[in-house]
C-alpha cells in the first residue's frame, strides 16, 4: 500500500507496525475536543505536530462530536494542516461515522489519505457508492467489519463479511486489494460474559484469514477498546494493549489506532501479570477472567483505597469540611459542621471561613479543568446542606447580612413561553458556589416579572436562558424593554438555543448597556465576577462591544454572501420518491388509544451520549466512561444515575405516556402533506424546502418529498416521560439537593426520547407494520440503522414549531397531560412529538436558509401573515427583516 | 484513434510532444487589435496576452504554429488552451466562452494534425487537450495571515476542469494532457472532473498528467516530493506522468528519473530551453538541448519528450531526430 502526504508512505509486507497516531481525534481526546470547540486551533495543531514528531506514520482526524459542525471543523483543520509542512509530510486518516464528513476531508488533501471507515452497514448499494468515490478521490479505505445485520462479534460472522466486502470491492468496484484495510472489530474481554470470552482470540484468527485469504487486504483496530473492563486500572490495562497488539501482529495485524501513553513494552510486563493477560486473551483456561480480576485487585490494592477512604476522618475538622466539599460528600457535614460551630465567635466566621474556604478550592480546580460539573454541582449540595442547618444559629444572631459578604446578586429566568431548565440550574449553582447570590425566578418567566424583580432585589446582573428558538425573539424583547427603561444592568445571555452571533447580531443592538453571551456553566463565573465589579465592568464593555461589533460586521457580510435559488428552481430539484417501495398500508388507521409505557422497559432505550452532555461531559457513550480526562467522573455520574433510574422505576416517580396514530396521505402541490380521513381532508401538514444549491445529483429536499403523491401514509406521535416530576423535585428542594433535582430532570428528558425511540419501533414492528422483522439493538437504534424517519418539528428538516399545533391537535395530545405554550415548547419539559415517514428513502436532512420567496409561498399556504411566518421561521431566513 | 492504438503506439517507440505555444506566438509581436480580432473589437477589457483567444480571433496563426511543430516532427500537439478555464478566464470576463474556445482550439489543432496524418498514415499525430493548473490553488491559501483561507476548492475546480475537458473532446482532442501541476489537490480535482465526464459520455480518453517541480528543492509548489506526487494520483489509470517546465532539461533529470523508476505508467518529460536569463528569455540553442535530452534516452527513461517555454520547432526538430534511434522506456503497466 501507498500512501503520501507531502511524502511518500509505503507499507509492505516488509514494514514493521504501522502507528497511526490517535490524539487529533476529539472522541478520543477530551482536550482536543476541547481546543477545537473553543477554536483554538493554533493549539489543535501543536497536537498534531506532537504525534507527528512522536512517530505516527498517519494522523487520525476525526471531528464527530454532537456539539460541533463536524464537517466545517473537518475542513478548517485540514486546510490549516496543509499549511504546516512538518504535519502535512504525513498521510491523513479522514476519521468519520458520518460520509458528508469523509467526503468534505477527501476534499481537501493533496496526498493519498486514508478513510475510515465504510462498511456494508447501510447495504451493498451504499456501500458500493461510497467505495467508488473513495477511489475516485484516490484514497484507501478501512472496512469495518458491519453489515445489514449488525457488527461482526464472531469468528465466522468477521470472516463472512470481510470476505464479502472484499468481493465486492475487488470484483465490483476494481477496489485494489493494496488499498483495502479491514477493521474486524476489537471488542472487550475479561467482561464476565461467557460469549465475551473469544473476542481477542476471534479478532486474531480472523486477522490471520484475512491475510491468508484475502490477498493484498491489510489488518487494522482500535486496541483500547479491549481492556475496557479494566478502565481506571492503567497497570493492567497497558499490559493487555501490548499484549494484544504483540499477539495481533503476529497473526497479521498491520496497524492500529494506539495511544502511545497507554502501552507498556511488551518484554517488561511482570510475568505473573503477562501470563494472566494472556490467559485471557488468547482463552487459555477457564478461571482466566477471574484470575485476571484478582490480580487487578492487588494491583488497583481496592482495600488499601477503602481504609484510605475514611483516613480523612481523621484530619482536623476544617480539612474534613474541606475535603467534604472536593469530594461531594455529604454524610457527616452536618456533625462537622457542628463540630466546628463552637470554634468560631459568630456563625458568619464559619460559613466565611472553612466552608467557603473549601468552595473556593473546588472553584479554583473547576475554573481549572481538574474538577468537572457533576462533582462542582455534587459540592454545592454539600454547601447548601452545611448552609442550611447553620441557618437557625444565623438568624438568632441576626447576623443575616450574608449580603455583605456575597461577591454580588444575579436574577436568572428561562424566558416567557419556555419551561427548559436544566442548563440554568446549573450555571446557578456554579454560580452560587462561586458566592454569588442567586435570585432564580424558575421557567415561563414573562419580561415584566424579570424586570419588576430585578429592581425590587437590586441585582447585579440578569441573566436569560432558553432552548427552543422563539426564546431568542423573546430575549431580544427583554433587552428592548431594559433600553426602554433605561436599565444598566448587564444581562447574560445563555441556553442551547443561543449563541454568540445570535447575541451579537439580534441583541447587542437593542440594549445600549452590556450583553454578553455565556457558552457554558464554566465560563459563566470570570464574566460574572467580571460584572458585578463596577470598574471591571466598564472595561469588559468596551472589549464585548468591540467583539461583537466586529463579530456582527462580519456575520452581515457573510450571510449577505448567501447565494439560494429560487422557491420554484428547488421545486424543480425535488427528491423523486421511488413509488415502488412505498410502506405497506398500516395495520391500524386513525388516533390510537394512548399508551402508558413502562420505565423498566425505557430505560434499555436511552440514549446517554446527551446525558453526558448536558453535564458538559462530551464524548460517546460507552467511550466517555473510559476517557482519559473525564471517564471517572462520567462513571460516577452514571452509577448516581443508574441508582435513580432504579428508584424512579421502582417507586413510580414519574409516569411515561404517548398516543400516536397513522394516517391515509399524500402529497398535495409540491411541499404539503395531506392526512385523510374517509377519504376527506382531516389536516395538512407545510413543509419547507432546502434552497441552497446543490452539487450534481443532490435534491433540494423538502419532507413531502417523502410521501408519494397518492396512497401513502403518515404517522404522528407525541410522548412524555416527566409526569409526576414536581414531587419529587419538591423533595429534592427541601433537602437542598440540586445536584438530585437536576439529575432527575435529565433522566427525564432522556426517558422521554428513550420513550419516543420505543414507540417508534412498536409502530414500526406492530402497528404500521412495515418492518414486522426488525431486530435492532439500542446502539443500532441510536444510530438510526432501522427503516424511516421520525422528524421533530422545531428540528432541522421542519424548523417551524407552529406544526406541533396540528400534531397535538390530531393526537388530542392533552389527555395525556401534555400542552404548548405560548411560544410552542412542549410541557412538561420532558416531552417529544413529531411524525413518522415510512419510506426508506426518507433521511433527515437540515433545511439550511430559505428566501423570501418560500416564505411568502408558506405564509400563504398556511393561511398567516408573512410577518407570523417569518417570526417562527426567524433562524432560516436568509435575509434581514 | 481508440484508446488502445494510442496505448499501444506509445509501447512502440518514443512519441515527441510539441514545444512552446506562447514563445511561438511572442514571433507574431500581436497588438490589441489583433488579439480582438473583429468579434471581439468592444469587448470591455483588454485582451492583449490573452494567448487562448487567439483560437477564436487569430485561428490561423494558430494553425499556422501547429503546422510548423507538426512539420518539424511532433507526434502529439497540445491544443492552445492552458488558461481556458472559467478561473483563469474570469480575468478577462470571458467565462461563458470557454466551451467555445477550447471547441475552438481542439478543432484547428485536429485539423491540422489531420493534414500530416493523411499525408503519412504511418505517422499518426494526436491532438492533447492543454489542461492548465488555472490561477488558483486548493492546497494553499494566498493570504499569508490567513492560512486556513482558499481562494478556490475542489468542487470549483471540478466544475471548471469538467467543462474543459468536455469541450476539448467534443472538439476533437485524443487525449487530455493535465499539466504543470503545482497543486496536487487541483490535478486530483480535474482527474475527478474527467472521470465523471467519461462516465457521462460512456467513453474513456487517455489522460497524461504531468507536474512541476518548482525548484532545486525538489518539490512541487504546493510541497509534495516526486514520489508523493505519483502517488497521490496514481489511482487513476494514466497513459503517462511526467514533468514540466520551471525547468531546463539538466535540472530536470533526476526528477524524471524518480518517476521512470517507480510509475507503472509512461513516463513524459518537456522542460523548458534552460532557465530564463535576466530579461525572462530562455537562451538555450536547440543543439544544446538536444545534448541534455540525450542522456534522457541514454538512460532510457521517458516515453514521451516534448519541449515547454523557450522551445520553438527548432528544438523540437532537434529532438525528434534523435528519439529515432533510442527504444522507448518499458511501460510496467503494459507489462
Amino acid at each position: 500500500m501507498r500512501l503520501s502526504g507531502l511524502e511518500p508512505l509505503v507499507i509492505s509486507s516488509a514494514s514493521n507496525f504501522v502507528n497511526v497516531g490517535e490524539r487529533t481525534n476529539v472522541t478520543g481526546s477530551r482536550k482536543f475536543l476541547r481546543l477545537i470547540k473553543e477554536d483554538r486551533y493554533d493549539e489543535a495543531l501543536e497536537v498534531a505536530r506532537d504525534q507527528v514528531e512522536g512517530g505516527a506514520q498517519i494522523l487520525d482526524v476525526n471531528m464527530d462530536e454532537g456539539m460541533l459542525d463536524g464537517k466545517a471543523a473537518m475542513v478548517k483543520f485540514l486546510h490549516l494542516i496543509a499549511a504546516e509542512p512538518d504535519i502535512a509530510r504525513i498521510p491523513i486518516m479522514i476519521d468519520s461515522s458520518k460520509w458528508e464528513i469523509i467526503e468534505a476531508g477527501l476534499k481537501c488533501v493533496q496526498g493519498k489519505s486514508v478513510v475510515n471507515s465504510i462498511s456494508l452497514k447501510g447495504g451493498e448499494e451504499e456501500f458500493i457508492r461510497q467505495a467508488r468515490l473513495v477511489r475516485r478521490y484516490g484514497a484507501a479505505v478501512i472496512v469495518m467489519a458491519f453489515d445489514e445485520e449488525g457488527q461482526a462479534d464472531t469468528y465466522a460472522r468477521r470472516i463472512e463479511i470481510c470476505e464479502r466486502s472484499y468481493r465486492i470491492l475487488v470484483d465490483k468496484v476494481g477496489f485494489p486489494s493494496e488499498d483495502i484495510i479491514f477493521d474486524p472489530n476489537i471488542f472487550p474481554v475479561a467482561t464476565g460474559i461467557e460469549e465475551h470470552r473469544r473476542n481477542a482470540l476471534d479478532f486474531f484468527e480472523a486477522t490471520q484469514w484475512i491475510k491468508e485469504n484475502l490477498p493484498g487486504a491489510k489488518v487494522s483496530g482500535g486496541v483500547s477498546n479491549v481492556s475496557f473492563s479494566f478502565r481506571g486500572n492503567q497497570l493492567v490495562r497497558e499490559a493487555m494493549h501490548s499484549a494484544f497488539l504483540y499477539h495481533g501482529i503476529r497473526h497479521g495485524m498491520d496497524m492500529g489506532i494506539v495511544n502511545p501513553s497507554m502501552l507498556e513494552v511488551y518484554e517488561e510486563i511482570p510475568a505473573e501479570l503477562l501470563e494472566r493477560v494472556e490467559d485471557v486473551l488468547l482463552d487459555r483456561r477457564d478461571d482466566a477472567t477471574e484470575r485476571l480480576l484478582e490480580f487487578a485487585d492487588t494491583v488497583k490494592g481496592e482495600a488499601r483505597s477503602k481504609e484510605k477512604d475514611l483516613a480523612w476522618r481523621d484530619l482536623a475538622v476544617e480539612k474534613r469540611i474541606e475535603h467534604a466539599l472536593v469530594k461531594g460528600i455529604v454524610d457527616h457535614i452536618e456533625a462537622d459542621v457542628e463540630e466546628a460551630r463552637p470554634q468560631f465567635e459568630k456563625v458568619l466566621g464559619l460559613i466565611e471561613g472553612p466552608l467557603m474556604d473549601g468552595m473556593n478550592v473546588v472553584g479554583d480546580l473547576f475554573g481549572s479543568g481538574k474538577m468537572f460539573l457533576p462533582q462542582v454541582v455534587k459540592s454545592a449540595r454539600v454547601m447548601k446542606r452545611a448552609v442550611a442547618y447553620l441557618e437557625p444559629y444565623l438568624e438568632a444572631e441576626k447576623a443575616l447580612s450574608s449580603d455583605v459578604s456575597k461577591k454580588g446578586k444575579i436574577l436568572l429566568a428561562t424566558v416567557k413561553g419556555d419551561v427548559h431548565d436544566i442548563g440554568k440550574n446549573i450555571v446557578g449553582v456554579v454560580l452560587a458556589c462561586n458566592n454569588f447570590d442567586i435570585v432564580d425566578l424558575g421557567v415561563m418567566v414573562p419580561l415584566q416579572e424579570i424586570i419588576s424583580k430585578a429592581k425590587e432585589e437590586e441585582v447585579d446582573i440578569i441573566g436569560l436562558s432558553g432552548l427552543i428558538t422563539p426564546s431568542l425573539d423573546e430575549m431580544i424583547e427583554v433587552a428592548k424593554e431594559m433600553e426602554r427603561q433605561e436599565m444598566d444592568i448587564p444581562l447574560m445571555i445563555g441556553g442551547a438555543t443561543t449563541s454568540r452571533a445570535h447575541t451579537a447580531v439580534k441583541i447587542f443592538p437593542e440594549y445600549s448597556q452590556i450583553v454578553v453571551h455565556v457558552n457554558d456553566a464554566s465560563r459563566s463565573v470570570p464574566i460574572a465576577q467580571a460584572l458585578a465589579n463596577k470598574e471591571s465592568r466598564a472595561k469588559i464593555k468596551d472589549s464585548i462591544a468591540e467583539e461583537y461589533t466586529d463579530l456582527r460586521s462580519k456575520y452581515l457580510n457573510r450571510s449577505a454572501a448567501k447565494n439560494l435559488i429560487s422557491l420554484a428552481e428547488a421545486r424543480e430539484n425535488a427528491f423523486k420518491i421511488d413509488d415502488s417501495q412505498k410502506a405497506e398500508a398500516p395495520k391500524v388507521l386513525g388516533r390510537q388509544e394512548p399508551l402508558n409505557f413502562d420505565l423498566k422497559v425505557l430505560r434499555e432505550y436511552i440514549d446517554w451520549t446527551p446525558f453526558f452532555q448536558t453535564w458538559q461531559l462530551h464524548g460517546k457513550y460507552p467511550r466517555i466512561l473510559n476517557d482519559e480526562v473525564v471517564g471517572k467522573e462520567a462513571q460516577k455520574l452514571f452509577a448516581d444515575a443508574q441508582e435513580m433510574l432504579d428508584s424512579i422505576v421502582e417507586e413510580n416517580w414519574l409516569e411515561a405516556k404517548g398516543v400516536f396514530g397513522i394516517w391515509e396521505a399524500q402529497r398535495s402541490g409540491a411541499d404539503d402533506i395531506t392526512l385523510l380521513e374517509a377519504g376527506h381532508e382531516r389536516a395538512r401538514f407545510y413543509s419547507l424546502r432546502q434552497q441552497t444549491k446543490k452539487a450534481k445529483a443532490a435534491a433540494n429536499l423538502a419532507l413531502a418529498d417523502f410521501i408519494s403523491a397518492e396512497n401513502d401514509h403518515l404517522g404522528c406521535f407525541a410522548v412524555c416521560a416527566g409526569l409526576g416530576i414536581e414531587s419529587k423535585l419538591k423533595e429534592f428542594a427541601a433537602n437542598h439537593d440540586d445536584y438530585s433535582a437536576i439529575l432527575l430532570k435529565a433522566l427525564a428528558d432522556r426517558l422521554a426520547e428513550a420513550a419516543a425511540e420505543y414507540l417508534h419501533a412498536e409502530v414500526r414492528k406492530k402497528y404500521w407494520a412495515y418492518s414486522d422483522d426488525e431486530e435492532l439493538s439500542n446502539q443500532e437504534l441510536i444510530a438510526e440503522a432501522y427503516r424511516g424517519i421520525r422528524p421533530a418539528p422545531g428540528y432541522p428538516a421542519c424548523p417551524d414549531h407552529l406544526e406541533k399545533i396540528t400534531i397535538f391537535e390530531l393526537l388530542q395530545a392533552e389527555e395525556i397531560g401534555m400542552g404548548l405554550t405560548e411560544s410552542l415548547a412542549m410541557n412538561p419539559a420532558a416531552s417529544v412529538s413529531g411524525y413518522y415517514f415510512g419510506h426508506p428513502q426518507a433521511k433527515y436532512f437540515g433545511l439550511g436558509k430559505i428566501n423570501r420567496d418560500q416564505v411568502e409561498d408558506y405564509a400563504q399556504r398556511k393561511g398567516i401573515s408573512l410577518k407570523e411566518a417569518e417570526k417562527w421561521l426567524r433562524p432560516n431566513l436568509n435575509y434581514d427583516l | 484513434m481508440t484508446k488502445k492504438e494510442i496505448f499501444d503506439l506509445l509501447d512502440s517507440r518514443i512519441l515527441v510532444l510539441d514545444g512552446a505555444m506562447g514563445t511561438m506566438i511572442q514571433r507574431y509581436k500581436l497588438e490589441e487589435k489583433d488579439y480582438r480580432g473583429e468579434r471581439f473589437a468592444d469587448w470591455k477589457s483588454d485582451l492583449k496576452g490573452n494567448n487562448d483567444l487567439l483560437s477564436l480571433s487569430q485561428p490561423e496563426i494558430i494553425k499556422d504554429i501547429h503546422r510548423a511543430y507538426l512539420e518539424a516532427g511532433a507526434d502529439i500537439i497540445e491544443t492552445n488552451t492552458f488558461n481556458s478555464t472559467r478561473a483563469s478566464m474570469a480575468d478577462y470576463g470571458m467565462e461563458d466562452l470557454v466551451p467555445e474556445i477550447n471547441r475552438a482550439a481542439a478543432r484547428v489543432a485536429k485539423e491540422a494534425a489531420l493534414e500530416y496524418t493523411s499525408e503519412n498514415p504511418a505517422k499518426p499525430r494526436l491532438v492533447a487537450g492543454s489542461i492548465g493548473p488555472t490561477s488558483k490553488t486548493a492546497s494553499l491559501s494566498p493570504d499569508v495571515n490567513n492560512p486556513g483561507f482558499r481562494a478556490i476548492d475542489f468542487d470549483t475546480l471540478a466544475e471548471n476542469y469538467y467543462e474543459q475537458a468536455k469541450a476539448l473532446i467534443e472538439g476533437g482532442a485524443d487525449v487530455l494532457l493535465v499539466e504543470t501541476v503545482f497543486d496536487t489537490l487541483n490535478a486530483k480535482a480535474a482527474l475527478f472532473a474527467l472521470q465523471n465526464l467519461f462516465d457521462d459520455l460512456e467513453r474513456e480518453y487517455p489522460i497524461m498528467v504531468s507536474g512541476t517541480i518548482t525548484d532545486a528543492s525538489g518539490r512541487t509548489l504546493s510541497g509534495q516530493t516526486t514520489e508523493a506526487f505519483l502517488t497521490s494520483i496514481s489511482h487513476v489509470p494514466l497513459l503517462s506522468i511526467g514533468l514540466n517546465c520551471a525547468l531546463g532539461a539538466d535540472q530536470l533529470r533526476p526528477y524524471v528519473q524518480t518517476l521512470a523508476h517507480a510509475a507503472p505508467f509512461a513516463v513524459s518529460a518537456h522542460p523548458n530551453a534552460g532557465l530564463p536569463n535576466a530579461f525572462g528569455e530562455y537562451d538555450q540553442g536547440p543543439e544544446e538541448m538536444k545534448a541534455l535530452i540525450k542522456e534522457y534516452l541514454e538512460r532510457n527513461i521517458v516515453n514521451v519528450i516534448g519541449g515547454c517555454c523557450g522551445t520553438t520547432p527548432e528544438h523540437i526538430r532537434a529532438i525528434a531526430d534523435l528519439v529515432q534511434d533510442f527504444e522507448p522506456r518499458e511501460i510496467p503497466s503494459l507489462v
